[in-house]
C-alpha cells in the first residue's frame, strides 16, 4: 500500500508498540502532527511546554516501562532543545526515539529558516542517528532505529525527517525486520567461577545494566547463594529491594558508608552492568586495591575502560548471572556476613529525631508512599539525600539523572513516569535550583492531570555547589546564593495546581495526613536550612580512606 | 607504552560515516596520524585504514568503541608483523639547474618514478612502507621540497585472512 512519509512514521511507531509520544509541534512537523491528529485513537500525544521537557518525559516514560520513549520536535530550535534530553538518555543508557522535522531536502545545507544539522549536533550523544533523504528509506530506518535503541546497551536514536520526505509517498510493507545486531553472543565464565570459588569475602556491585536487563532476581539469588552483600551504583539503586538484608545501598562519593566500606573490605567484587564512573570509584588507583574484580557488561568497551586488571565477561547481566548461578557452589562465611550486617546496623541507627532535616523529610514521605511508588529526582543535594534515604523496593521506580547530572530533568521525567504508570501517585524530589530550570512543565502536569507530589527541598541556595565551596573553596559562595523571592505555592496556583509550605516535621506530617489531589500536581515547599550538607562524602579523586561522615 | 598502531575498518559507505568515525576519535581523545578511505568491490561498503599512536589500553578501547558504531561493520587491529602496510607519495621537488642527476638517482633508489618534469621542478611518485616514504622525504629536503602529498597508510592482513570472515554477512540495509 502506498503511504505518505508521515503515515509511514505513525504506522511504524504503532507497529513497534508506541502508544504515547511526547513533543511540541512546529513548521517542519505539521505533516507528522496532521497524521497524529488522524490517529489520536492509536497514539496519544503529550504536549509539553518546551521540547526539553518532552525529551525528559520520554526518558522517564522509558525508564518506567522499559520500552523506548518517543519524542517529536520541529527543526532548528525545536531540535536543539532536545539535545540535553537526548544526552541525558545516552549517558544513562535509556532507549529513546527522537524524531525531528527538517526543511525540505532541496533546502538542506542552505542555512534555511529553522534549519540546523541536528544529525551532526547530536552525533556524540546518540547510539546512532539518521537523516532520511528519501521516503523509500523511512520504513527501514524506523525499524532499524527501534532495534538499535533497544538492543545490547540501550540508548537514544534520532531520526531527522525533512518535510518533503514526510509529504512524499512510497510503498509501505509493514513487516520489515531489522538487520541482525551483533552483541556478545557467547561468553566464558571459567575465570569468574574460579575467582568466586576462591573468594572468602565476595561482594556484588550492581548498576543500571541489571535494571535494563531485568536481572534483579538473578542478582538476589546469586547474593543469597554465595552470601555476597550487594552494593549499588546510583543507576542500579532500585535493582535490589531496600529491605533485603544484604543490600548495603548506594556506594561512591555520596554513598552509604557501609556500602563504600564493604567494597574496600571485599576480596572479590562482582560488578554487574556498571561502568565504574568516577563518582562511584573515586581514585581509580586506590579503588578496590585489595580485591579481584569480575566485570560483567553487555558493552564490551566498558570492560577495562575505567578500572584495569579485571576478569572480563561480555554479556547481558541476566544471562551471565544465570550461568554463574548454575555453576557456583553455595558459600557460607559467617564472619563476613556478620561484618556486613554489623556495619549496616551501625549506619541504620543514625536519625535526626524531630529536626526538619532532609533525611527526616524523605523518610517521612517514603513512609506514606512506600517503596513501590515512582520517584523522580532532579540533581544536586536533594538527589543524594533521596539516594541515601528512600527505600526503593521495586526496579524501574527511580527516575534520576545519573551520568549527565541534568538539573531540570525531574519534572519532565516525573510527568513521563506518571503517565507510564497509568497516572498513579508519583513523587518528585527537587531543589529550588533544579525546579527553577524547567518549572514551565507545571503547565503540562496540570493539563495531564498527573498526581505528582512535588517536594521542593528549598534551601535558597545551589546546595551542592555551595557544599563544595564550603569544603574546598574556603566558603567563597560565588553565585550560589539564590535569594530569590519566588513563592512556589503561589506559583503552583498560578499554573492551576495547589501547594503548601512546610517548615517542621509536624507540619509535614499534617500535610501528608491531609493527602493530595488524585488528578493534579501538588507542590510541597519544604523550607530547609541552607547549610545542610550531604554526608558521607568522599572528596573528588579520593578513596575510602578519605571518607567524611560529617 | 605508546606506539603506532593500525586499525582496519569495514564500514557502510554512507553519508556521514567519516564524520562519525573522526568524531569518535575526537571525542575520546585519540589522535589520528593518518586516515585512508575508499570504496570496496561492493560500492555499499568502504574500507578505511587509520593509523594512531597509543598504548595497549588505547588500542583496545579504540577498536571496541569503533565496533559500537552502527555504520562500522567490523574494526580490527592490524598488527605490524601480520599485515602489509603501504603508502603512496607525490612530491614536487625544486631543480636547481645543475642537472637533475642526484635527484633522479635518489628517486630510482627508492623505486619511484618521475611523473612530471618542467623547467625548475619535477614531480615524483613513490609507493612504499610509511617508514620508507618518511626516509625518502627526509632525503629530499636538501633538494628543496615545493610541496608533497601523502595518501596515508593502506593496510591488509598477510595471508588469506580478511576482516570479515566468510560466515559474516554484511548487513545489507542502508
Amino acid at each position: 500500500m502506498v503511504l505518505s512519509g508521515a503515515q509511514i512514521l505513525i504506522e511504524e511507531l504503532v507497529r513497534h508498540g508506541t502508544n504515547t509520544v511526547f513533543g511540541y509541534p512546529g513548521g517542519q512537523v505539521i505533516d507528522i502532527y496532521d497524521e497524529l491528529y488522524r490517529n489520536a485513537h492509536r497514539i496519544g500525544h503529550i504536549l509539553t511546554a518546551h521540547e526539553q521537557g518532552a525529551a525528559h518525559a520520554a526518558d522517564g516514560y522509558a525508564r518506567v516501562t522499559g520500552r523506548p520513549g518517543v519524542v517529536f520536535a520541529t527543526s532548528g530550535p525545536g531540535a536543539t532543545n532536545l539535545v540535553t534530553g537526548i544526552a541525558n538518555a545516552y549517558l544513562d543508557s535509556v532507549p529513546m526515539i527522537a524524531v525531528t522535522g527538517n526543511v525540505t531536502v532541496n533546502l538542506l545545507g542552505k542555512d534555511s529558516f529553522q534549519e540546523v544539522d541536528i544529525v551532526g549536533i547530536t552525533q556524540p550523544v546518540v547510539k546512532h542517528n539518521f537523516i532520511v533523504r528519501d521516503v523509500g528509506e523511512l520504513e527501514s530506518v524506523v525499524t532499524e532505529a527501534f532495534a538499535i535503541a533497544t538492543s545490547g546497551r540501550p540508548g537514544p536514536v534520532l531520526i531527522d525527517i525533512p518535510k518533503s520526505v514526510q509529504r512524499g509517498s512510497c510503498e509501505y510493507s509493514g513487516n520489515l525486520r531489522p538487520s541482525a545486531r551483533d552483541s556478545c553472543g557467547s561468553f566464558d565464565i571459567t575465570e569468574a567461577l574460579e575467582a568466586i570459588s576462591k573468594s572468602k569475602r565476595p561482594l556484588i556491585y550492581c548498576g543500571g545494566g541489571v535494571v535494563s536487563a531485568g536481572a534483579e532476581e538473578e542478582v538476589l539469588a546469586l547474593s543469597k547463594k554465595i552470601s555476597a552483600p550487594v552494593t549499588l551504583s546510583m543507576m542500579g539503586l532500585s535493582a535490589v529491594p531496600h529491605s533485603y538484608e544484604l543490600n548495603l545501598g548506594m556506594c561512591g562519593m555520596h554513598g552509604r558508608a557501609p556500602s563504600t566500606l564493604m567494597q574496600s573490605r571485599a576480596d572479590l567484587i562482582i560488578a554487574v552492568g556498571v561502568r565504574f564512573s568516577d563518582r562511584a570509584t573515586g581514585d581509580v588507583s586506590a579503588y578496590a586495591s585489595n580485591s579481584k574484580i569480575i566485570h560483567i557488561d553487555i558493552d564490551e568497551a566498558e570492560l577495562g575502560k575505567n578500572v584495569p586488571n579485571i576478569i572480563e565477561v561480555c554479556g547481558s547481566a541476566k544471562s551471565v548471572l544465570a550461568a554463574l548461578l548454575e555453576s557456583t557452589e553455595e558459600k557460607r562465611n559467617e564472619e563476613w556476613r556478620r561484618e556486613v550486617l554489623e556495619s549496616k546496623e551501625k549506619d541504620a541507627a543514625c536519625s535526626d529525631g524531630d529536626r526538619f532535616s532532609p533525611r527526616a523529610i524523605i523518610r517521612c514521605i517514603n513512609g506514606y508512599f512506600g517503596g513501590e511508588t515512582v520517584v523522580a529526582t532532579d540533581v544536586g543535594q536533594h538527589q543524594m539525600w533521596v539516594m541515601q534515604n528512600y527505600a526503593f523496593e521495586k526496579p524501574r521506580t527511580l527516575l534520576t539523572s545519573g551520568g549527565l547530572g541534568t538539573m531540570g530533568f525531574g519534572l519532565g521525567a516525573a510527568i513521563g513516569g506518571c503517565i507510564a504508570s497509568g497516572r498513579k501517585r508519583t513523587v518528585l524530589f527537587t531543589g529550588d535550583g533544579s525546579f527553577g530550570m524547567n518549572l514551565n512543565e507545571m503547565a503540562t502536569a496540570v493539563m495531564q492531570r498527573t498526581p505528582i507530589l512535588i517536594v521542593i527541598l528549598n534551601n535558597g541556595v545551589l546546595g551542592m555547589v555551595r557544599q563544595w565551596q564550603n569544603m574546598f573553596y574556603e566558603g567563597r559562595y560565588s553565585s550560589t546564593t539564590l535569594g530569590r523571592k519566588t513563592d512556589f505555592v503561589a506559583l503552583a496556583r498560578a499554573f492551576g495546581a495547589d501547594g503548601c509550605r512546610v517548615d517542621s516535621m509536624a507540619a509535614l506530617k499534617d500535610a501528608m495526613e491531609r493527602g493530595f489531589p488524585e488528578d493534579s500536581p501538588f507542590v510541597l515547599d519544604c523550607r530547609i536550612a541552607r547549610d545542610e550538607m550531604v554526608f558521607p562524602m568522599i572528596p573528588p579523586g579520593g578513596s575510602v580512606r578519605d571518607i567524611r561522615l560529617s | 607504552m605508546s606506539e603506532r598502531f593500525t586499525v582496519g575498518l569495514i564500514v557502510r559507505n554512507r553519508f556521514g560515516v567519516l564524520n562519525r568515525i573522526a568524531g569518535l576519535y575526537g571525542k575520546r581523545g585519540y589522535n589520528i596520524d593518518s586516515l585512508a578511505v575508499g570504496e570496496t568491490e561492493d560500492p555499499s561498503i568502504s574500507r578505511m585504514t587509520i593509523v594512531s599512536t597509543g598504548d595497549m589500553y588505547t588500542r583496545t578501547q579504540v577498536v571496541r568503541q569503533l565496533n559500537k558504531l552502527y555504520d562500522v561493520i567490523e574494526a580490527v587491529l592490524l598488527e605490524d608483523d601480520k599485515s602489509i602496510c603501504v603508502e603512496h607519495l607525490l612530491i614536487k621537488l625544486k631543480l636547481n639547474g645543475e642537472g637533475n642527476g642526484p635527484i633522479t638517482a635518489l628517486i630510482n633508489t627508492y623505486g619511484g618514478k618521475v611523473v612530471d618534469l618542467g623547467a625548475g621542478f619535477l614531480v615524483a611518485d613513490l609507493t612504499g612502507s610509511p617508514e620508507k616514504i618518511q626516509e625518502f622525504i627526509e632525503k629530499c629536503v636538501p633538494f628543496g621540497i615545493l610541496e608533497l602529498c601523502r595518501s596515508g597508510a593502506l593496510a591488509l592482513s598477510t595471508g588469506d585472512g580478511r576482516i570479515l570472515n566468510n560466515k559474516q554477512t554484511i548487513r545489507e540495509e542502508h
